[in-house]
């Protein structure tokens, strides 16, 4: 089964009533309205419900699906975040009106921000970066201008391991900054001998992410912190793994000066698909001078913008506003449904869970990338030897997976260990659903060693099957063009 | 088991490299750099005229499942890059020896050249990682 884009369907002169756009007298001068339709396609009404609700019935989501995708923890969004998110005084309130006027959503995005400093132990929040990688930059940005301010501009190197997410190399290097990699040892810490021969006074901070990629907290936190404020250097939390300790270690004492928070993963805003996102940003001390505005303020009992009449230092706007408001407004909403003890019962489970499906896993035969290390919120199995010996990938198993009704777990990353699932099954599975997931996957693994040639050929019960990735990567088609589907 | 032909030298990080009559050096990845990458879908190259140093990051071979950096082996200068992978990066895939050659350098020193491997002791490298 296949969808037709919608754009096949249009008919010259169809109409959706619901879609059309309400003729209502606006003040915009005349030369400055569209007096040309938008290339929107003509359906009715009736075949654009039939077709969103079609795909959206094709969709593996968290609201169907165990999603144990590994690093992007896919938790349930709870319904009563987007009921309240969605009371009228907050979709109806317009970013550019008066404080005066919105002091009920000002005062929740300061106790957003409040909250966010009490869970990471840090001195400042800045709610307005749009997503992860935006956090990320914001973080850097903050390092390289601490740096400068103090006459010290020659630091212009940063450290990340090699375990790291692509995203903190490139915000290295779109920060001007140089990336020295730094490998990790056997057990998955980072080699503390070669981080002490990497650092000197040309180093701006290291990106770190804790527990790292692969599963597994830094034990030598202490000392890398040691190692590179003793160097000069700032340490950056990368905050993706921050599900794994809420409420249980924080990076603030753990000595980091900034930390990046996907609210969209750790505070449950739905994410995924390229939808809005949240990458708030903690300081500590040190970068609280730098820190993206705008940040709310509170003088007495009125809550009000800060911006650079306030932080003088600050590194600048990132977005026309202040980040995404609706995501923001159900990580607020999350965490009071939450409450402290909450917190820390989120990073249970999520731990409980995944240490409870790696040692099935083990138990059934599989090989763990890290064996002797107990895993955080999420853990690597590696399928190099069913690989070698049966011919079956790590991809096949993914794939199979879907005919199983699971989505797959995340696929050959990270990179240093060959042939890998990343597993996180996050806190708000039920055991009966953890148990399915490793008697699909048993089921699979019994599947490669009589029919192997069956796995290779999953999905069968998918709309589509399997894609072409490397033709789809080589040639590019992004752009639907009429032209080219009459032909 | 990977191919690896006895007459080229090899670096760690999985480069072969082949000294020319000319004293050029040609490198590229190796058989098992390309199976362990997958089908390529994108090189990025290194400009000619620009100088290397042993280590530098200076091309880029890129796969659905990663993308990795080719480290230059020697240090020199850059005098050829294979354009036919602009269009063509499949040829790293199926002719990772001939076709698939990702630049040609000039060396500054000859004596980096002994620092490489041989083909036996690339080999243990494999069988070790293994």
């Amino acid at each position: 089964m296949t969808e037709k884009l919608i754009f096949e369907s249009s008919r010259e002169g169809r109409r959706a009533t619901a879609q059309a756009p309400l003729r209502q007298r606006v003040d915009l001068p005349d030369h400055l309205r569209r007096n040309t339709p938008p290339l929107l396609p003509q359906v009715s009404e009736l075949q654009t419900v039939r077709h969103f609700t079609r795909l959206s019935q094709m969709n593996f989501s968290i609201d169907t699906h165990v999603y144990p995708l590994g690093s992007c923890t896919m938790k349930y969004n709870p319904r009563g975040c987007n009921t309240l998110a969605m009371l009228p005084g907050f979709l109806a309130r317009h970013p550019l009106s008066h404080e005066s006027m919105g002091q009920g959503f000002l005062q929740t995005m300061y106790e957003l921000q409040d909250m966010l400093k009490e869970v990471t132990g840090m001195k400042g929040v800045s709610l307005t970066p749009m997503a992860g990688a935006q956090g990320e930059f914001a973080g850097v940005a903050m390092i390289k201008a601490y740096h400068d301010a103090r006459g010290d501009s020659a630091r212009n190197e940063i450290l990340v391991p090699d375990a790291a997410h692509g995203t903190n190399p490139a915000t290295a290097v779109m920060c001007g900054c140089k990336v020295v990699e730094i490998p990790t040892d056997d057990q998955g810490d980072v080699d503390l001998e070669e981080l002490r021969k990497a650092v000197g006074p040309q180093t701006a901070g290291i990106m770190l992410t804790n527990p790292s990629t692969l599963g597994v907290f830094e034990r030598h936190i202490e000392e890398v912190r040691g190692i590179v404020h003793d160097a000069g250097g700032l340490l950056y939390y990368d905050g993706a793994n921050l599900n794994a300790i809420l409420g249980k270690v924080r990076p603030g004492d753990m000595g980091f000066d900034v930390i990046h928070m996907n609210l969209h993963k750790t505070f449950s805003t739905p994410h995924g698909g390229g939808g809005p996102g949240s990458g708030a940003v903690g300081v500590g001390e040190r970068l609280l001078p730098y820190m993206p505005i705008p940040v709310v303020g509170k003088d007495g009992d009125t809550y009000r913008w800060l911006d650079e009449k306030d932080i003088p230092g600050t590194i600048g706007r990132l977005s026309a506003f202040m980040g995404n408001a609706g995501v923001l407004l159900r990580a607020y909403i999350y965490m009071r449904m939450l409450g402290r003890d909450g917190m820390s019962r989120v990073s249970e489970y999520a731990t409980l869970n995944a240490n409870y499906v790696m040692v099935r896993l083990r138990d059934a035969g599989f090989d763990l990338a890290f064996p002797r290390r107990r895993a955080s919120h999420e853990f690597i199995i590696s399928l190099k030897r069913q690989a070698r010996e049966l011919g079956v990938t790590a991809m096949d198993f993914a794939k199979s997976l879907l005919d199983y009704g699971f989505h797959a777990p995340t696929t050959y990353f990270p990179l240093l260990v060959p042939e890998c699932l990343l597993i996180e099954p996050t806190e708000t599975e039920a055991k009966e659903d953890l148990d399915g997931f490793v008697e699909a996957m048993v089921a699979i693994l019994a599947e490669s060693a009589h029919d192997p040639e069956k796995v290779k050929g999953a999905p069968y019960t998918t709309p589509v099957r399997r894609l072409d990735d490397v033709k789809a990567a080589r040639q590019l088609d992004l752009v639907y063009n009429p032209a080219s589907a009459d032909a | 088991m990977s191919n690896v032909p006895g007459d080229l030298k090899y670096s760690k990080d999985h480069e072969w490299i082949r000294i020319e009559e000319d004293g050029t050096c040609t490198v590229g990845v190796t058989d098992h750099a390309q199976a362990a990458l997958g089908d390529l879908v994108f090189v990025e190259l290194p400009e000619v005229g620009s100088t290397l140093a042993e280590g530098d990051a200076c091309a880029v071979v890129e796969s659905v499942k990663a993308a990795s950096d080719v480290y230059s082996p020697l240090t020199g200068e850059v005098t050829a890059v294979n354009e036919a992978l602009a269009d063509a990066p499949e040829l790293v895939n199926t002719d990772a020896y001939g076709e698939g050659w990702i630049y040609r350098m000039s060396l500054d020193s000859e004596g980096e050249v002994e620092e490489l491997m041989s083909a036996e002791e690339y080999l243990a490298l494999l069988e070790d990682q293994d």
